[in-house]
């Protein structure tokens, strides 16, 4: 932990968080949330999702605004490349997951970061999706998450942080380990 | 029939409470389904010994006085020194006699058990943590060609069909099993969760021996940052042989055992494993580290750091690179699964309505506020960190006698002793 004068900040208000975690625990009706995003088909692999609205704390809830992403392929696929890959995105949502869970962490145990920096690699084999080869697999075959942090705070109170984050992860469960998935046909 | 306090279960929580209670001048009678150390004669296996050294195995009146101090006993010498303790404290015990419900009524509560009604003013619940074992919802995918134990059916490996084992589950039990049945020649695979890695010795001395002089089994409840975590802590990788070795992952992937991650469900007959088996292990190596550093800093404030060997630290967790995803349960590669993934109470008797939503006592260090006169006793950090251990029972039955006392008497209110 560090020592220092001014008072630890990474912008994480770990006090809402945590009196979050005792009103949650006690009225757990209120800790079931839905997340939610709606798509539209552009034109061949192109599409445009959106996110606005999702349910928590027992009511509907709005983001301060709705947010669009544009998801496509890239020209070697014989695409557009009207934005990131769907891949890609999971990408981006397993960094985003981790790294706010490192500035969390970070300001629970007194660790003032002054920056953070991920790059994140995912590896795969597209003779899966292209249905080519059966013994490959569709997704990742594994996926390499590389930090650089400058803070006050040692090399192993840092590993503890990263590895703390990597525990608390919505995106890093979701990834790792199975989940139920239903697509239907409204 | 009429007494002033029930103690439910004649192990050695039971006991000692029995003890308390006799010295309080306290009149109560003993209720055991079985015989004495019940659960240690019908639950256990053949080749379990204690976590914690023979000296630590003590209760008020009674500790070990023979020639190994610094080993394990076995489950028929824990069966023989629970026995003897009931002897030297006299406790009134009723074995062979089931309890079928506890519930409020009287000046109290009723005990109906399968001979007799007891009236009481009070009622200690001392029947454990691990009455049953806790199997996963995992277990309904599991194909009917795999046969399923658990560590309370286990009897040894040689009861086991011939072939592949895998063990769900890498605490104490998994870890000890996993290893056992490796060395009756069958290949074994272990499915790791979140674990609690420990030495079992650190700079020559039992880790036991540093975790009671620091002071850390004597934490106490309403001490700690996070109780409900520290509640649920999975019991350390040890293992209590004559060597006094260290049993971890490292070990028992030289030993030939395949580390694979957590089981996240069965479809279609093949096992879904985690890709968390490398933070898993990051974090328990992680913990680890802090808690002998801990030890370190407390050794050198001390000055205990003269009378014992160089600090050193473990290699890390060897995880492989690429650790296997999916077990095909169908392909006769695995034959059985033991399930070691933990044990939950069983209070299916109890009529009274202080279960959490997980089937838990509510309580506040043993005192179960919402029905004044109850206590528990034996879970984990029910008190202190050392609860569960034998030698727990002793600081725990006295402060919660203290408590049972004053109930009694009716002077304070319920939570007057809890500290």
């Amino acid at each position: 932990m560090a020592i220092t004068d001014t008072p630890i900040d990474n912008g994480v208000n770990v006090e809402a968080l945590l009196g979050a975690r005792e009103a949650l625990t006690a009225a757990p009706e209120a800790a079931q949330f839905q997340w939610r995003a709606s798509c539209t088909w552009r034109k061949g692999t192109h599409s445009h999702s959106t996110v606005e609205g999702f349910t928590g704390l027992g009511a509907e809830q709005q983001h301060r605004t709705s947010y669009g992403f544009d998801i496509d392929h890239p020209e070697c696929f014989a695409s557009e490349d009207h934005g990131a890959t769907p891949v890609e995105l999971v990408l981006v949502g397993l960094v985003g997951c981790l790294t706010a869970g490192v500035a969390s962490v970070a300001q629970h145990r007194g660790i003032q970061l002054r920056s953070v920096k991920a790059t994140i690699e995912g590896d795969m084999n597209v003779l899966g999706i292209l249905g080519a080869d059966p013994e490959v697999r569709n997704g990742f075959e594994s996926i390499t998450v590389r930090y650089e942090i400058d803070a006050d705070a040692t090399r192993e109170d840092l590993e503890a942080v990263v590895a703390q984050s990597q525990k608390r992860s919505a995106v890093y469960d979701i990834v790792t380990n199975p989940t139920t998935v239903v697509v239907e046909i409204a | 029939m009429q007494t002033t306090a029930v103690i439910i279960g004649a192990g050695h929580a039971g006991l000692a409470m029995s003890r308390r209670l006799t010295e309080r001048s306290i009149d109560h009678v003993v209720l055991e389904r079985g015989e004495l150390a019940n659960s240690w004669r019908t639950e256990r296996w053949p080749t379990l010994r204690l976590l914690t050294p023979n000296w630590q195995t003590r209760l008020p009146d009674l500790r070990y006085e023979g020639r190994e101090p610094d080993g394990f006993m076995a489950v028929t010498e824990v069966i023989d020194f629970i026995t003897e303790y009931a002897g030297i404290v006299d406790a009134p015990v009723r074995t062979g006699t089931t309890v079928h419900s506890v519930r409020a009524g009287g000046a109290g509560f009723e005990v109906q058990t399968e001979h007799e009604l007891w009236r009481a003013r009070s009622v200690v619940l001392a029947t454990g943590a691990c009455n049953r074992a806790a199997i996963p919802a995992v277990a309904g995918g599991v194909p009917s060609t795999v046969a399923q134990v658990t560590p309370m059916t286990y009897r040894g490996a040689d009861e086991l069909p011939e072939g592949g084992v895998l063990v769900v589950g890498a605490s104490a039990t998994g870890c000890q099993l996993a290893e056992e049945i490796r060395q009756s020649g069958r290949p074994v695979t272990i499915s790791v969760g979140e674990h609690v890695r420990m030495p079992r010795t650190y700079r020559g001395r039992d880790i036991f021996w540093w975790m009671d002089r620091a002071g850390i089994l004597d934490e106490r409840h309403d001490e700690v940052d996070d109780l409900t975590r520290a509640r649920h802590v999975p019991s350390p990788q040890l293992v209590g042989t004559p060597e006094r070795s260290t049993l971890d992952l490292n070990r028992l992937r030289a030993e030939g055992v395949r580390i694979v991650g957590r089981l996240g469900r069965v479809v279609d007959g093949v096992a879904q494993l985690s890709g968390s088996l490398a933070n898993v292990c990051a974090l328990a190596d992680l913990k680890m580290n802090r808690l002998l550093t801990r030890l370190d800093e407390w050794a050198t404030a001390t000055g205990v750091d003269v009378d014992v060997e160089r600090a050193e630290r473990r290699d890390p967790t060897l995880v492989d690179r690429r650790p296997a995803l999916h077990l095909d349960l169908r392909g006769g590669e695995i034959r059985t699964i033991l399930w070691a993934t933990g044990y939950r109470p069983d209070y299916s008797w109890l009529d009274i309505p202080v279960l959490d939503r997980s089937g838990h006592v509510r309580h506040e260090g043993g005192v179960v506020t919402d029905a004044p006169g109850l206590y528990l006793l034996g879970t984990p950090f029910l008190r202190r960190r050392s609860s569960t251990f034998i030698h727990g029972a002793g600081a725990d039955t006295d402060e919660l006698g203290t408590h049972l006392r004053d109930f009694l008497g009716g002077a304070t209110s319920t939570r007057s002793c809890v500290r």
